[in-house]
């Protein structure tokens, strides 16, 4: 199995045998589960095919979390945008209230696909597939892009983390948000060193991402980090497509996220201990909740 | 992590909201389903640590539920199991617990069968939707649901590991992993046997009938 540890070795199979960066993911995933290419895209499609209904079900059926905390907000850029009152535009808009909806959705206990996580759920489809349908790709390309972002993913996966209670925020959103940019650059066809640097550029932005979810819920402030992942995805994505290069590679971006995360105290990983988790508000949030418990 | 796979960056395809209190719970609910292997009647659900303070709004009752129910961590019937539950005809009950030494989200199982056997289980949720059953009817167990796998409990005596492996070399089954386990010399004994293929009936019949066998269970894998 022709396998790779960094984004720069993931770049080099690509290029020494001269094929794009999805066939390296989808050839590596052949050789890892002994299927055929077509089985290896079906399971992508298929994933793909559950993303897509997640943004549906988000924005039109009535989505409340379990706790009661959220739900509605994807809703409510929607309106905005229908009634022309964005301040960046119809895309960036729809890319917004997209990723809320799949967040959102997840909250209330809907079917969603983690990437890389379930918290993080929202950043990667609300973006990708906003910005492929807006520019009319296929679902094939979209695909391709998909396996992009997970190539990225694995290398983050392997050298870093993307969980939240051993990294921080910076581990989950912020790795959504590098694969995103990486995959969105890559369908608007950067390249290689472009794709790259949107990974890395997208990473560097989020680096020291505290984990502190209000009440220990994926919800507060969850769900909108997710769409500050979409939009800072977004501007790496253009950045990067512009010429704009990462200074700090992004082997090291990944390198120093592991280490921030590392030095983040454990209060700060998902245990609830400290941060917004801590606050007056989320103390009295968690109070109601555990009075409505066993 | 060199076997890290692509959907297991794009994926699981799950119901949220959390891989570890939602899609855990529900895992942790197929594979007790899995032990029991008979209609359940009543199941008492003791929450511990972050279990205990977040179940409702992860979701956590209604998959653990849902997956004792045989529901997989994919199928939007979860939100619903309470329901799906008094059609099947089972009733359960929750409770807070605080368990000694064990990781933070831990719960402990006490399902009573039709036919009143009780099962006690304690498993743990440990991350991505990952679990483990750590203690089974008061024995020390290490069960992922990633096998299948052969539960004895049998008399702590010399050679009746070997006439098992002897029965499971014959028909060509591969252990991949085994522990065996005694509260004291001499006395009950607990093997857990980690199978890379599937074990026949036949097969669980002639393990069943070796002397000093009190009894056996196949444990499936989960999907």
């Amino acid at each position: 199995m022709e396998d790779f540890h960094k984004v720069e070795e993931f770049i080099k199979i690509a290029e020494k045998n001269n094929i794009s960066l999805a066939q390296v993911v989808v050839n590596r995933e052949m050789d890892l589960t002994e299927k055929t290419e077509e089985e290896v895209r079906e399971k992508m499609r298929y994933s793909l095919q559950v993303m897509r209904e997640s943004i549906e079900k988000g924005l039109n059926e009535d989505v409340r979390s379990m706790s009661g905390l959220t739900g509605g907000d994807a809703k409510k850029i929607e309106k905005a945008r229908k009634e022309g009152k964005s301040i960046t535009g119809d895309l960036f808009s729809r890319i917004l209230a997209n990723t809320l909806a799949v967040s959102e959705l997840n909250a209330a206990m809907g079917k969603i696909v983690a990437c890389p996580t379930a918290g993080s759920c929202g950043i990667l489809p609300g973006s990708l597939i906003t910005v492929a349908d807006e520019n009319e790709f296929t679902d094939e390309e979209i695909i391709d892009a998909l396996f992009v972002a997970s190539g990225i993913g694995i290398v983050i996966a392997k050298q870093a983390s993307v969980s939240g209670a051993e990294g921080g925020c910076q581990a989950e959103c912020g790795s959504a948000s590098s694969m995103t940019a990486a995959a969105i650059t890559y369908l608007m066809g950067g390249s290689n060193d472009e794709i790259a640097s949107a990974a890395a550029i997208a990473l560097k932005n989020l680096l020291g991402l505290v984990c502190d979810p209000v009440a220990g819920l994926v919800e507060v402030p969850c769900i909108k980090r997710n769409a500050a992942g979409s939009s800072n995805a977004i501007t790496a994505a253009e950045m990067a497509l512009a010429g704009v290069k990462s200074v700090i590679p992004a082997d090291e971006v990944i390198i120093a996220m592991k280490k921030v995360g590392n030095a983040l105290p454990d209060s700060l990983k998902e245990t609830s201990l400290a941060g917004l988790a801590a606050t007056p508000t989320a103390c009295r949030i968690k109070e109601e909740l555990l009075q409505n418990s066993l | 992590m060199s076997n890290l796979s692509a959907f297991d960056i794009i994926g699981p395809v799950m119901i949220g909201p959390s891989s570890s209190h939602t899609a855990g719970a529900c895992r942790i609910g197929n594979l007790a389903k899995e032990i029991v292997d008979n209609k359940l009647k009543d199941v008492k659900i003791y929450f511990h640590g972050s279990f205990k303070e977040t179940y409702r709004g992860h979701g956590t009752d209604k998959a653990i539920i849902g997956g004792l129910l045989g529901l997989k961590t994919d199928d939007g019937r979860i939100k619903n199991s309470f329901k799906l539950a008094e059609e099947e005809g089972f009733s359960f009950d929750f409770f807070p617990v605080d368990l000694d030494d064990v990781h933070p989200n831990t719960m402990k199982l006490e399902i009573i069968d039709q036919d009143d056997v009780k099962t006690t289980i304690v498993a743990s949720s440990i991350g991505g939707g990952n679990i483990i059953v750590t203690e089974l009817n008061g024995t020390r167990v290490k069960l992922k649901g990633e096998y299948y796998t052969l539960i004895t409990f049998h008399n702590d005596q010399p050679g009746l590991i070997a006439k098992i492996s002897e029965i499971l070399q014959i028909y060509n089954l591969n252990i991949a992993e085994m522990e065996v386990l005694r509260k004291e010399k001499g006395r009950q004994a607990t093997a857990i046997i980690n199978l890379d293929q599937k074990v026949e009936k036949n097969i669980l019949q002639l393990l069943r009938d070796i002397p000093g066998i009190q009894s056996l269970k196949l444990v499936k894998p989960l999907v």
